[in-house]
């Protein structure tokens, strides 16, 4: 994978911003199929994100820019709501409503893994410059809020059920699925929070700026793109496993 | 020198310029941690052995510290977007933290355990927002002027 790798077309005529950068996979990289790359995935990487240079004034004063705050805070509320539901869970041994929080908020967590990394990434890669900057300043700082209220919530709601469920017991026969679901969740977090989060927030800082650094962008827009695939092909193994200890 | 020129010589400077390894040093402390917690989650409630945990978080406790350290020692920096960052993420790790913790508790945790893995969560609050911050900020103008 590399920025203005071969064939970026480089148009700076003076006076311009240039935000030109262009994500291609090398076939000595990751050859087409690879395992990382199954799906869409490849199309995702292959797909380029050639933004052209954009007009000085007019283009990128109309360019879309993520809210001041970055996060959205009328969701706040509303995060605020479902985690205190979820203590009120947990207090109250609630094993429905623990249930629930687990299902659901696995199920979007998975969902929206997969279907970011796998569905929206490569149309994200098709759409026009002006597209994408739109799309990502609309879309990056909602995912700011929901993708930790999520893991949150399905963790600390998985920790009890398997607590009440008698999953934690080292004497549980599966107990060693138990410890393989510790040991993804503790890699994707590990990915999610100490590449791709930071990724995501670098990004949303720098659409804020008046002039966005285009080379800068695409650099860290690469981190997210590889950073989605692990965490989606992951998110599989969460699947394997969850499914196994319900079976 | 044309606005374009100065602007990819800005941008460059910005991308190229020479840290020290905050981001890789609050990574490896977040593995550790994890490996910890990982290692108290698989056994509890049963009879564990502190002794590993306790070498995991004294190693990540000295990486936090090195990395505090290191981070004095960065000269031009966007300092305010660092503390902006650095507020809001610490206060909402302290909250995911908080719950976590009240989890355990709530479960019955005492002990040993509890302080560990307190002391575990305690880096990790720290950690995430550092990780978070500075990676923000490492891209920000130095300055009041160009900070966000």
């Amino acid at each position: 994978m590399s920025i203005a790798g071969s064939g970026a077309r480089r148009r700076e005529p003076p006076d311009c911003v240039v935000i030109s950068l262009r994500i291609c996979l090398k076939p000595a990289v990751a050859p087409r199929g690879a395992v990382l790359n199954p799906v869409g995935l490849n199309a995702m990487v292959e797909s380029t994100l050639d933004m052209q240079p954009l007009p000085h004034n007019a283009a990128v004063e109309a360019m879309p820019r993520p809210p001041a705050s970055i996060v959205p805070l009328w969701g706040l509320p509303i995060v605020g709501a479902v985690l205190v539901f979820e203590v009120v869970a947990i207090a109250g041994n609630w094993l429905w409503a623990l249930d629930f929080f687990h299902v659901v908020g696995g199920a979007l967590w998975t969902g929206i893994d997969l279907f970011v990394g796998l569905v929206i990434g490569p149309i994200i890669g098709r759409l026009s410059v002006q597209a994408r900057v739109e799309f990502s300043a609309r879309f990056m700082p909602k995912m700011v809020l929901i993708m930790p209220t999520l893991v949150t919530m399905t963790l600390a709601s998985g920790w009890q059920l398997a607590r009440h469920l008698q999953y934690l017991d080292a004497s549980y026969p599966r107990h060693d699925w138990i410890v393989a679901s510790f040991i993804v969740v503790g890699v994707m977090a590990v990915i999610a929070l100490g590449v791709l989060e930071p990724a995501n927030l670098a990004v949303l800082f720098e659409l804020r700026k008046p002039k966005p650094n285009g080379i800068l962008i695409g650099k860290l827009m690469r981190r997210f793109i590889y950073t989605a695939g692990i965490t989606g092909v992951m998110q599989l193994a969460t699947l394997v496993i969850m499914t196994r200890l319900a079976t | 020198m044309t606005q374009h020129d100065a602007l990819s010589d800005g941008a460059a400077g910005l991308i190229e310029r020479r840290l020290p390894p905050i981001t890789e040093l609050a990574v490896a402390t977040m593995i550790i941690v994890v490996i910890g917690g990982i290692y108290l989650a698989a056994h509890i409630p049963g009879d564990v052995s502190l002794a590993p945990a306790v070498v995991l978080l004294i190693v990540a406790g000295v990486l936090v510290l090195v990395n505090l350290a290191a981070l004095t020692r960065v000269g031009e920096f966007a300092w305010r977007t660092f503390r902006i960052v650095f507020g809001w993420a610490l206060l909402a790790y302290l909250v995911i933290a908080g719950m976590i913790e009240y989890a355990f508790v709530t479960d019955g945790t005492r002990g040993g355990p509890l302080i560990v893995l307190s002391l575990m969560l305690a880096v990790y609050a720290v950690d995430v927002p550092l990780i978070l911050s500075f990676s923000v900020a490492r891209y920000q103008e130095a300055g009041p002027a160009a900070d966000v």
